[in-house]
């Protein structure tokens, strides 16, 4: 009996670890592009089009590396996209943003009807068993039989925070989103930077998709994220922007998620309907008592003119 | 200025091709795909000699589903049935179709609905039974159209509304028996969307015919509240299959997941319901329940062309053809499971069993 209830526990702490992959890529990819003062709300667009091209790909080359390598290019596009309107026309983000959602939705499913028709599936990347690590008993099954994927978007976390606050780079992305104007008089030049940003948040969402299409659930169909992309904006609000709380919140979100998709499995006698949506609640919950406005980058959601007020 | 400016762009950019994608209305029959309607028109022979008072009144049907016509499922299934019907009157020029997808949005299904209907189609089909508030009001404004509507059983008293829907529970016993006889761990998982419709009945005939076969054997149920959310699916799935299961069901178009799910684990197999799902896993699928509308279409449109507009009600059942179990040749199915199969579609349509739905 305590065998299969720790044998219940591991795998729904694997599949936990598998559930935040697609969420840690989108989120801390939309950290970088808050923290430069851009709130990009076309996470989820940018997803749609990222997991159709890796998907694409990969079904047309049978490798899934030029699958990642055309989903980061879609990503990129999208965030040059999103670059133009809310850095350089100066639009407002938040409506730009849904604008690009929208855009992406009907895109990859206009592209999907058109390029492929039908629902097929494709071989996606396949958990590797890091060796040693993954013969430790509980803890290899959690953390080291995944695919790759997943230990990518695991390794993002300690990456991102090196390089936005140990590197120069990262304090000129920390000062443009804190104080574009202070910034721009010490030479920081604003607008390049917050390219970057979005641009690189918009590859990281385009993997997010990838993650989604050639690794977890290996097929493509119409609004295959289901609005993920606006759980990665939460989870960077709820994380107070920092890639470790993102981190946790991501977890927390697939965890809950995990555990209620087997609570119904065990024949545990709950609604269906009530246990679908713990996991919302319970980050709503999470958000509503852990938000911490202070750490909120001050410039966000301002575009900047120069010599404006 | 600028601002205005930009964001007016973005939003005709984003609404053009969600417009392209979501709502664009389609003429098939020119572009269809070779999947399934190759082997009804290399075999044209029934085209020629029409009689010509057929050949210059063209049937024209409006079909608007929440999916997609390539969903392997619930959309598909009637626009595969309206391809049918089409080659049966002898093609385009005797049979139009016109089709509007992805309608998850009700008022733009009704607002699709009503547009067809001013158009003068002959019937339009609202395919999905959200759409029911929207047909009972606009077809009271089109007296001279035909509509039809499903899954439902409701014409609101009104002589120019059909309805239909299917005995799904029927062939999810059928599977159910075979299921039980295919089982090796005695665990069964099932992944539904929301307990809705013919999803619920689907499953809960499935779960009878398990328990009538063997009643050691466990059946777990999922429900992850969307019929679109395939990540969630194909979790769901992966839930079942480390818990032990072996042999795995369930419905709606987001069950591509959970297909996807078993063709990984490599040793668990499929029964699928609403059509024909082999062509995603061919050596997992064991059997699906496929709908086949064109036994309820035939019916009706022979009604409407001879001036009646509706009033009734069809059920797609095993007994009347309207659903049948389409055995997966590639898969290995055991002479004893599918003698049993056979049985019980045989018991279901002499009335020696019944399925509650």
């Amino acid at each position: 009996m305590n065998e299969s209830v720790l044998a219940t526990v591991v795998a729904i702490l694997a599949a936990a670890i598998r559930l935040a992959t697609p969420y840690l890529y989108a989120s801390i990819g939309e950290m970088f592009a808050q923290r430069s003062g851009v709130l990009n709300l076309g996470v989820d667009g940018i997803m749609l089009v990222g997991a159709f091209a890796a998907f694409y790909g990969t079904l047309m080359t049978g490798s899934l590396w030029v699958g990642v390598v055309v989903a980061v290019l879609a990503g990129l596009a999208m965030g040059m996209l999103m670059s133009v309107i809310s850095v350089t026309l100066k639009a407002e983000q938040g409506i730009s943003g849904i604008g690009l959602s929208l855009f992406g939705l009907g895109l990859s499913s206009l592209l999907f009807k058109t390029l492929v028709g039908t629902v097929k599936t494709v071989d996606g990347f396949r958990p590797i068993r890091v060796p040693v690590l993954s013969d430790v008993p509980y803890l290899g099954d959690i953390f080291f039989s995944q695919s790759l994927p997943v230990y990518v978007a695991f390794l993002l976390v300690p990456v991102s925070w090196y390089v936005l606050e140990r590197t120069p780079w990262g304090l000129r992305v920390r000062a443009v989103g804190q104080n574009p104007a202070a910034a721009d008089t010490l030479g920081v030049n604003v607008d390049l930077t917050r390219y970057l940003c979005v641009c690189l948040g918009a590859m990281l969402a385009g993997l997010a998709g990838a993650s989604l299409s050639i690794a977890l659930v290996n097929l493509f169909q119409e609004n295959l994220t289901a609005g993920a992309g606006y759980i990665a904006v939460a989870l960077v609000y709820f994380g107070g922007w920092r890639p470790v709380g993102i981190l946790l919140g991501a977890l927390l979100f697939s965890t809950v998620t995990a555990i209620q998709l087997r609570m119904q499995v065990l024949g545990i006698q709950i609604p269906s309907d009530f246990a679908v949506m713990l996991p919302y609640v319970l980050t709503i919950v999470a958000l509503t008592f852990s938000a911490n406005r202070a750490r909120q980058p001050a410039a966000l959601n301002q575009p900047f003119e120069r010599g404006g007020a | 200025m600028k601002l205005r400016t930009s964001l007016m762009a973005a939003a005709a950019l984003s609404l053009i091709v969600v417009a392209c994608s979501n709502s664009a209305t389609q003429a098939p029959a020119t572009s269809q795909p070779a999947s399934p309607s190759e082997a009804a028109s290399t075999a044209p022979s029934t085209a020629p000699a029409e009689s010509p008072s057929q050949a210059a009144k063209k049937f024209r049907v409006a079909l608007i589903m929440p999916s997609a016509t390539t969903d392997l499922a619930f959309s598909q299934s009637m626009y595969q049935a309206l391809v049918a019907e089409q080659q049966k009157a002898g093609g385009e020029g005797n049979f139009e179709i016109k089709f509007t997808e992805n309608m998850f949005n009700v008022p733009d299904a009704q607002a699709a609905i009503r547009d067809y209907a001013s158009q003068g189609f002959d019937l339009v089909i609202a395919h999905g039974s959200q759409y029911g508030a929207g047909v009972e009001e606009i077809a009271k404004d089109f007296p001279a159209v035909s509509f039809a509507w499903g899954t439902d059983v409701n014409t609101f008293g009104l002589p120019n509304v059909y309805a239909y829907t299917a005995a799904a529970q029927e062939g999810g016993y059928v599977n159910g028996v075979m299921a039980a006889l295919v089982t090796k761990s005695k665990k069964i998982g099932v992944t539904g969307p929301v307990e809705v419709g013919d999803a619920k009945t689907y499953i809960d005939g499935f779960t009878q015919g398990v328990a009538a076969t063997d009643s050691s054997i466990k059946v777990s149920k999922t429900w992850t509240g969307s019929f679109s959310d395939v990540a969630a699916m194909t979790e769901a799935a992966k839930a079942h299959i480390t818990a032990g299961a072996d042999v795995l069901t369930g419905s709606s178009q987001s069950v591509v997941g959970s297909i996807g799910a078993a063709k990984d684990a490599g040793n668990v197999v499929w029964f699928g319901t609403q059509s024909d799902q082999v062509s995603l896993a061919p050596t997992l699928v064991v059997a699906s329940q496929v709908y086949d509308w064109t036994v309820v279409l035939d019916d009706m449109i022979a009604k409407i062309q001879s001036g009646t507009l509706g009033g009734d009600t069809y059920t797609l059942q095993l007994k009347n053809g309207g659903l049948k179990i389409a055995y997966n040749s590639g898969y290995n199915l055991s002479a004893d499971a599918k003698a049993a199969g056979d049985k019980a579609i045989a018991d279901i349509t002499s009335g020696a069993v019944t399925v509650s739905p």
